[in-house]
C-alpha cells in the first residue's frame, strides 16, 4: 500500500525565463511531519504553490490522495482544497474583517454548522494559538506573530486532511514558538493530519519533524527522515544542520 | 454514524463518527428532542472526532440544566477533546456600544481635529515648497520632474481628447439655435467664453483630481501602511519634504498648461462644428474669437486652475496621511480623496463666479 497523500515527480516549475524548480520528486507521506528545508529563495514556497495549483508548472507531475490533479480545472480541485489548510508565508488575512470573521471564512463557506457550535470553533482555534484576546481585533492591529499565529487558525478552522505552513515560526519568540510546534504535533496524532512544514529553526526541526525534504538550486538533495538526514554525506545538508541557520 | 436520544435515562450516545458531516444534523436532531437535561454521553462506540463535533458535545454540555458527565471516552478521543475544547475558554467581551449623543460630539471632534491637521499639512508644504525652490535639499534628485511627468504630461492624451469632445458638444448643442437666428458667428464667443472661463478648468479639474489626486492619496497611503513613511522619519528626513513637496511644486507648474492645452482642443473641438455645419471660415472664426476674449478671462481661467490643483494636491496628500488600519484603507481614503477634491473644485468655481461676477 502507497503510504504517502502527496506524491511529485520530476516536477519543473518556472517564472517566465527562470526555472526555480528544475526536477523535484518527492513525496508527503500520510499522517507525519514533513519538514521542507532549503535556503532562501530556493523555492520551497513556490514548490507548495505549484502543489495547490496557485502557480502552473511547465512539467512534471503532482499526485494527491493517489489522484493526478496538475492538468485538473480550477473547478475540479475544489474538493481537494476543501482537504487542504494553507498558512501564508505574510498570514494573508482579510484586512477588512476582524481575526474572528477570517477563521468563520471556511467554516461558514463549506459547512453548514449551526452558529453556536461555529463560534465555539473559532474560539478554541484562536485559543490553540494564544490569541483569545485578539477575537474582535483586526488585522492591521495585530503584530506580525500575531497575524502568522491567526493565519494559522484559519488554516486549521476546517480540521484539514493536509495542513501547509510556510515558515511559521519565523517572527515568533522561542517560547510561543515550541507552543505551536506542540500544536502541530497535537494536530497530527489527534486529528490525524498530514502537515508539510517550511521552517529553519533548527529547534523547531528537531522537535516535529518525521520526514525531511531538501532543496537545493532547484533540486531534491535529499528526503528521508531526519535521522538518516544528519547521518547522509551532503555537505549542503550537513552545512546546514551544523550552522544551524542558512 | 448514528445518535442515540434516551430520554429516561438522559443519556445521549454517539456513534461511528462525529464530524463536519454530519454535526449540523445531530444539532438538529437534539433541537427537536426539546431535551433540556443530559446527565451522561456515551461515546463507547465513537471512531472519529474533529473539532466540530468536540464543539457540538461541549454545547450540549453548556445547555444542560444538570452536571453531564462523558462515559466510555477512548484514548485518542479523550485526548483531542482535551486539545479542542472549548469549555473552559471564556467568551470574549462585547465590543463595547457607543451612545449617540457620545457619538455626535466625537464626529464634531474629529473634524475640528482633521481641519487643524489638515491647515497644519498645508502651511507646512506651501512653506517648504516655497524654500524648495531655492534650497533643494531634502529633495530627491529629479523628483519634481518625475512628478510633472507622472501627473502632468502623462495626463495629457485624455484631457486632450475629453477637451475636444467637450468643445465639439457645446458648438453642435449651441449651433442649431444660434443659426435660427442667423448668428452663425456667435458660436465663437460662446465657446471662448465657455471653454476659457468654466469649461477648460474645470474639465481638466476634474480629470487630474481622479486621476492623479488618487495615485497621490493611494500612494502616500500606501507607503504609511507599509511604514514607508516611518522609514524615513527614523533616517531623520522630512516625509512632507521629500514625497509631498514634489508633488505639490510639479502640479503648480503642469496644471495652468494642461487648462491651456484643454481650452486650445476644446475650441478646435468647436471649430470643425463651425466650419462644416455653420459654414464659417477659420480666419473669421478666430477673429471673433479673439476680439471676444479679454485678457480678465485668461486671468480668471488660469487662477482658477492654480487653486483647483492646490485643492487636489493637498486634499491627496491628507487623505494619505490619514490611512488608519491595512491595505483596506487604502482604498477607503483614496476614494474619500477624490470625493473631497470633486467636491473642493466645484466649491472653489462657485466661489470664483461669485467673485467675478460683473
Ligand atoms: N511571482 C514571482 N515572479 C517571479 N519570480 C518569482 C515569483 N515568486 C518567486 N519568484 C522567484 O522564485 C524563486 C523562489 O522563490 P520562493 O519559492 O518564494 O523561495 P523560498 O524558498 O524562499 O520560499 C526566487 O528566486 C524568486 O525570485
Ligand atoms: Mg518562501
Amino acid at each position: 500500500m502507497n503510504n504517502s497523500v502527496i506524491d511529485i515527480k520530476n516536477l519543473k516549475v518556472q517564472y517566465g525565463d527562470n526555472t526555480v524548480l528544475h526536477n523535484v520528486s518527492a513525496s508527503i507521506p500520510k499522517n507525519k511531519i514533513t519538514v521542507i528545508l532549503g535556503g532562501s529563495g530556493c523555492g520551497k514556497t513556490t514548490l507548495i504553490k505549484s502543489v495547490l495549483k496557485l502557480h502552473h508548472p511547465t512539467s512534471g507531475s503532482i499526485n494527491i490522495f493517489g489522484n493526478e490533479t496538475i492538468n485538473l480545472s480550477d473547478e475540479d480541485f475544489v474538493p481537494y482544497l476543501k482537504e487542504v489548510g494553507m498558512l501564508f508565508q505574510n498570514g494573508a488575512l482579510l484586512n477588512s474583517i476582524s481575526v474572528a470573521d477570517n477563521v468563520a471564512i471556511p467554516l461558514e463557506q463549506h459547512t453548514n454548522l449551526p452558529k453556536p457550535i461555529i463560534d465555539r470553533i473559532i474560539r478554541v482555534k484562536l485559543e490553540l494559538v494564544n490569541l483569545s484576546h485578539a477575537i474582535h481585533l483586526f488585522p492591521s492591529e495585530l503584530s506580525g506573530g500575531m497575524k502568522k499565529r491567526a493565519a494559522l487558525s484559519r488554516a486549521i478552522a476546517l480540521d484539514p486532511k493536509i495542513l501547509f505552513c510556510d515558515e511559521p515560526s519565523a517572527g515568533l519568540d522561542p517560547i510561543t514558538s515550541e507552543n505551536l510546534d506542540n500544536l502541530i504535533i497535537k494536530l497530527k496524532n489527534q486529528l490525524n493530519m498530514t502537515i508539510v512544514i517550511v521552517t529553519h529553526e533548527l529547534a523547531s526541526i528537531h522537535r516535529i519533524a518525521d520526514e525531511i525534504i531538501f532543496l537545493d538550486k532547484g533540486y531534491v538533495l535529499y528526503q528521508g527522515t531526519l535521522n538518516d538526514a544528519k547521518k547522509a554525506r551532503i555537505p549542503e545538508l550537513n552545512r546546514f544542520f551544523s550552522v544551524g541557520t542558512y | 454514524m448514528s445518535i442515540n436520544i434516551n430520554m429516561k435515562d438522559k443519556t445521549i450516545s454517539f456513534k461511528g463518527s462525529l464530524t463536519f458531516e454530519n454535526v449540523n444534523t445531530y444539532y438538529e436532531k437534539l433541537n427537536k428532542s426539546k431535551i433540556k437535561d443530559i446527565n451522561i454521553i456515551d461515546l463507547q462506540n465513537l471512531e472519529l472526532i474533529d473539532s466540530s463535533g468536540i464543539a457540538l458535545i461541549d454545547n450540549i454540555i453548556h445547555n444542560s440544566v444538570s452536571n453531564t458527565t462523558l462515559n466510555n471516552v477512548p484514548k485518542q478521543i479523550q485526548d483531542a477533546i482535551h486539545t479542542f475544547s472549548s469549555k473552559n475558554i471564556s467568551l470574549s467581551p462585547p465590543v463595547p456600544k457607543t451612545r449617540p449623543l457620545e457619538k455626535a460630539g466625537e464626529l464634531v471632534y474629529n473634524a475640528m481635529l482633521d481641519l487643524k491637521s489638515f491647515v497644519f499639512l498645508t502651511s507646512e508644504i506651501v512653506i517648504l515648497s516655497i524654500t524648495g525652490i531655492f534650497n533643494r535639499k531634502g529633495q530627491r534628485k529629479g523628483s519634481i520632474l518625475q512628478q510633472c511627468l507622472l501627473l502632468g504630461v502623462d495626463s495629457v492624451g485624455i484631457i486632450s481628447l475629453l477637451s475636444f469632445i467637450l468643445g465639439f458638444i457645446l458648438a453642435l448643442q449651441s449651433a442649431a439655435q444660434l443659426r435660427q437666428f442667423g448668428a452663425n458667428i456667435f458660436v465663437a464667443d460662446l465657446l471662448a467664453i465657455s471653454m476659457v472661463r468654466e469649461m477648460g478648468p474645470m474639465m481638466t479639474a476634474i480629470i487630474v483630481a481622479g486621476r492623479s489626486g488618487s495615485s497621490i492619496a493611494s500612494e502616500i497611503a500606501t507607503m504609511k501602511v507599509t511604514e514607508e513613511i516611518d522609514a524615513l522619519k527614523t533616517m531623520a528626513i522630512n516625509p512632507v519634504q521629500y514625497i509631498m513637496v514634489p508633488k505639490f511644486i510639479a502640479i503648480t507648474v503642469c496644471m495652468p498648461l494642461l487648462v491651456t492645452i484643454s481650452v486650445s482642443v476644446g475650441i478646435i473641438g468647436g471649430l470643425t462644428i463651425a466650419v462644416t455645419y455653420l459654414d464659417l471660415s477659420v480666419a473669421s472664426f478666430f477673429h471673433q474669437l479673439f476680439s471676444t476674449l479679454t485678457i480678465k478671462d485668461e486671468i480668471i481661467g488660469l487662477s482658477k486652475s492654480f487653486f483647483f490643483a492646490w485643492n487636489i494636491v493637498l486634499v491627496a496628500c491628507f487623505y494619505g496621511l490619514k490611512v488608519e488600519g491595512g491595505a483596506e484603507g487604502v482604498g477607503i481614503v483614496t476614494t474619500k480623496s477624490v470625493v473631497a477634491a470633486i467636491f473642493g473644485v466645484i466649491i472653489f468655481d462657485a466661489i470664483f463666479s461669485l467673485f467675478y461676477m460683473i
